[in-house]
């Protein structure tokens, strides 16, 4: 199949799956018992009837469900991603405020346990059955077991309350009002423990993931034909077995990015990161439907494009696949 | 031979320990032998004897679990096994080169075919990327593959089986070895791609003048090809000397055993034809495999099976041959209703099968059976042998008793022990695994048996005692047989009629004298031609 028609069909597949996602998640929030408009209303300290209705009025929530998707539907088309009820802003603007912080730290998380994960896997492939094998394999096996907010509260107890060497909550320092270099310097400081929590468990994964594919590329015929050909060890690992190693591990990276704006609610909430994943949450306690509504259509959206993007590199990296299409 | 006072590469007393637990003590024992500059020697054995161990160990590629204890393989004079990595690694891909048996994993996948070689001259200095290019283009021209500009910049998965074995002789030759050493290199190859690799290694060898260690199962290949043969069992050389004597004057009694098994048709025992009643009449049959295909791209047609009509009667062999891609293996997949006809008829005791939905040809099932190629990959590991044996009877409503009783009697039939019955698969050899694939076939009491590839895995030996066995249970059962093959030697020893496939198509259909001696079709008469050791014949060494 030629990259044309792949790409074509690809799309269209993409704008389904988003239109299925959006439609989902609009019938699935409404099922969900309770609406914006009482809890609005028993904030407010207001139980009655006719506030409620009025409120829900002003809202649309009095329209019927399939008018109410309709009109939705029609405003995402436009770019228009509907009204907070609760901050009093478009729903877009939210997410563009938070979305950098988000990719901020989910970004440097994604290079974080890739680079080390791939680094650690390959040291511990080609030191197969030493002391540095069974120590990084280990380590491995521990992370990838250990669910991510007890790290979280573990890396806040030992490295910010015990050592005080690293901050625990927020992005930068509040009322510093550093800027340029240092303001960079600042958020770099409070971005370690984020990044390295949220890390940690895709680091044991590729490091696994990394390892396995080596030792299997590492038995395949082709790596004995370099040897045969005089190629010195290090170079065989790097240009034969890594190249061919690093195929399921991109595989699994393409699944990280996905996750790269909805993957850190836990993360966010915990270090009190100023992202996607808080806004989330918070609208959710809410029940203020268009944030949330909207802070899914994005995720999913991303979902699928990382995973054409992956998709269409696929064929780059690997020239087969055009071939078995 | 000429004597010569240093050989290119001597190996004196080379041992090889086995880990411990194992069959053996030692994968080999105390072997010598010479290679000369300028001789093919090949090193012949069944799979197990050592050969491809030896072969490594010369190149210093043995895995680490195998270090040789004993002895040394001086390579121009030089002791291999006393050099350390770096230095072997100077040596190898410049003085001696490999080449694998498989072409189709020995490439890597990744990397364009031209960089592939070229990376032999850079590891070993050539500094400058025009002359690595230069170099590559006159090397890939030299093996015979076409339109090098364009091919270097392939990758491997582009390339035929026997285009990438001429690219991994390319890489071999990159640098003009004294030494060549051929693991199997044409055993994966279709027959005629194979006459034309051992064409091409016999042509280098004179140019360049190398010394060829060349191993192989195959000794129709050692006739064509050696100058010197070492023969090898389970790690010991039972005896070398130049081909002439080895092969028209066997003296150990396993070379005498592994020559009398090389398939052979004698043209004195034209077969009787058979008179047997009429089972399968083929007419027409059509399967067309379509792939790929969308909106912007046309959609890729394979005539897999084109038109293809031929008769069967009880008792009679039909051997259908082809190389790979002929659609030799499609047409026995369709004769068993195991994939989708496109046209034609198949009257099996005069009713056509192919309209049959799956669940009206279930009943029939039973009557065609199959034995596949692989005997590794077709028994179900964690089944025994009896359970193998019995499910399929039990499901055509045989009672337990009776299909176990009918069970131990098939062992017997195909020379297993009786108590195979409550063993596991892999507590046997592959021709005994074999055996099993056949008395499972034959538990449903088959009229047609479809016999896919079913000695290709077995080593000569073996293969010689299942083709035996399968001919004894023909005349006992006077069932049917279509034995699919890539190798004529084997169709023309067992079969009453040949069928040649070629690109979907029969072209050519006769006795087995008829193909033989008087092939009409181009085609056939090359793959005649192609056939290993043909101007040799193995049952006059070993009256």
């Amino acid at each position: 199949m030629k990259t044309l028609d792949f790409l074509f069909q690809r799309l269209l597949k993409a704008i389904l799956v988003v239109l299925g996602v959006v439609i989902l998640n609009f019938m699935l929030i409404h099922m969900a018992p309770g609406d914006p408009a009482s809890v609005l209303a028993g904030e407010a300290g207001a139980g009655d009837a006719k506030y409620i209705a009025q409120l829900r009025a002003q809202f649309g929530l009095d329209q019927p469900l399939y008018w109410q998707l309709w009109t939705y539907l029609q405003g995402v088309l436009t770019g228009d991603l509907g009204f907070s009820y609760r901050n009093q802003v478009p729903v877009m603007t939210l997410i563009l405020e938070r979305l950098p912080a988000t990719l901020l730290l989910t970004g440097c998380a994604f290079v974080f346990s890739l680079v080390l994960g791939i680094a650690l896997g390959v040291i511990a492939a080609y030191k197969r059955g030493s002391i540095a094998d069974s120590l990084v394999m280990t380590s491995a096996l521990v992370f990838y077991a250990t669910p991510l907010f007890w790290i979280a509260l573990m890396a806040v107890l030992v490295f910010s309350l015990h050592l005080d060497w690293l901050p625990p909550f927020d992005m930068e320092s509040i009322g510093t009002g550093y800027t340029g270099w240092a303001r960079a310097a600042d958020i770099a400081h409070h971005l370690v423990l984020p990044t390295v929590t949220l890390g940690l468990f895709f680091t044991a994964v590729y490091t696994r993931l990394t390892r396995a594919s080596m030792l299997e590329v590492m038995a395949l015929d082709f790596v004995k034909t370099a040897r045969a050909k005089g190629v010195p060890k290090a170079q065989v690992i790097r240009r034969h077995v890594l190249r061919n190693a690093i195929l399921p591990v991109f595989t699994f990276a393409s699944m990280q990015a996905g996750q790269l704006v909805g993957g850190a609610v836990l993360t966010e909430t915990v270090f009190a990161w100023p992202g996607i994943g808080r806004l989330m949450f918070d609208a959710l306690l809410q029940r203020d439907y268009p944030v949330l509504l909207g802070v899914f259509l994005v995720t999913a959206a991303v979902v699928v494009i990382v995973n054409l993007i992956a998709d269409l590199m696929y064929r780059f990296v690997d020239p087969r696949i055009e071939a078995a299409n | 031979m000429t004597a010569q006072a240093t050989p290119l590469l001597r190996i004196d007393n080379l041992s090889i320990p086995l880990p411990a637990g194992l069959d053996r003590a030692f994968a080999v024992d105390n072997i010598s032998f010479d290679l000369n500059a300028g001789e093919i020697l090949c090193i012949v054995g069944e799979s197990g004897s050592g050969k491809s161990l030896t072969a490594n160990a010369i190149m210093g590629l043995l895995p680490d679990y195998l270090t040789p204890t004993n002895g040394e393989i001086l390579f121009r004079g030089k002791n291999l096994l006393a050099m350390r990595e770096p230095e072997l690694e100077t040596e190898r891909g410049r003085t001696m080169a490999m080449v694998f048996q498989e072409p189709l994993s020995a490439l890597n996948p990744l990397m364009k075919v031209g960089d592939q070689i070229a990376e032999v001259l850079q590891v070993h200095g050539e500094k400058s990327a025009d002359a690595r290019n230069r170099r590559v283009l006159d090397l890939l021209e030299f093996v015979g593959l076409p339109d090098p500009a364009n091919l270097r910049g392939a990758y491997p998965f582009r390339l035929s089986g026997g285009q990438r074995q001429r690219v991994m002789i390319a890489m071999a030759l990159a640098l003009e070895p004294a030494l060549l050493i051929a693991d199997e290199p044409t055993t994966a190859l279709d027959v005629t791609t194979q006459a034309q690799i051992l064409e091409l290694i016999r042509k280098i060898q004179q140019a360049k003048g190398m010394g060829v260690m060349f191993v192989t199962h195959d000794f129709g290949v050692v006739a064509d090809i050696a100058d010197r043969v070492v023969v090898m069992e389970r790690g010991l050389i039972v005896e070398q000397g130049p081909a002439d004597a080895v092969l028209n004057r066997p003296q150990h009694p396993y070379t005498r055993r592994l020559i009398a098994a090389v398939p052979h048709r004698d043209a004195a025992d034209a077969k009787a034809e058979v008179d047997g009643e009429m089972l399968l009449e083929v007419k027409g049959l059509r399967k067309v495999y379509s792939s790929g295909g969308g909106l912007f791209s046309k959609p890729r047609i394979v005539k897999a099976v084109n038109d293809i009509s031929f008769t069967l009667r009880r008792g009679e062999t039909l051997g259908v041959v082809g190389e790979s891609g002929s659609g030799k293996s499609t047409l026995g997949r369709c004769l068993l209703k195991l994939t989708e006809i496109d046209g034609g008829e198949i009257l099996f005791r005069g009713s056509d099968l192919v309209p049959l939905s799956a669940s009206a040809f279930r009943p029939l099932r039973r009557h065609i059976q199959m034995v596949f190629q692989d005997p590794f990959a077709s028994l179900n590991p964690r089944q025994t042998v009896g359970r193998i044996l019995t499910d399929g009877p039990v499901a055509n409503g045989v009672p337990y008793a009776e299909a176990e009783a009918k069970a131990r009697e098939l062992l017997d039939l195909v020379g297993l022990e009786v108590s195979a019955f409550d063993r596991y698969p892999q507590e046997f050899s592959g021709g005994q695994r074999q055996r099993v694939g056949i008395a499972r076939a034959l538990a449903l009491e088959p009229e047609l048996l479809v016999a896919d590839e079913s000695v290709s895995a077995l080593d000569v030996s073996v293969q010689a005692q299942v083709l035996d066995l399968l001919q004894d249970l023909q005349n006992k059962l006077n069932i049917a047989i279509i034995f699919i093959t890539h190798d004529l030697r084997i169709a023309a020893q067992i079969c009453d009629r040949i069928a040649v496939m070629y690109r979907g198509e029969i072209v050519e259909y006769g006795p087995p004298e008829q193909v033989f001696d008087a092939p009409r079709h181009a085609y056939t008469q090359a793959l005649i031609a192609a056939i290993p050791g043909s101007h040799w014949n193995p049952r006059l060494a070993v009256l």
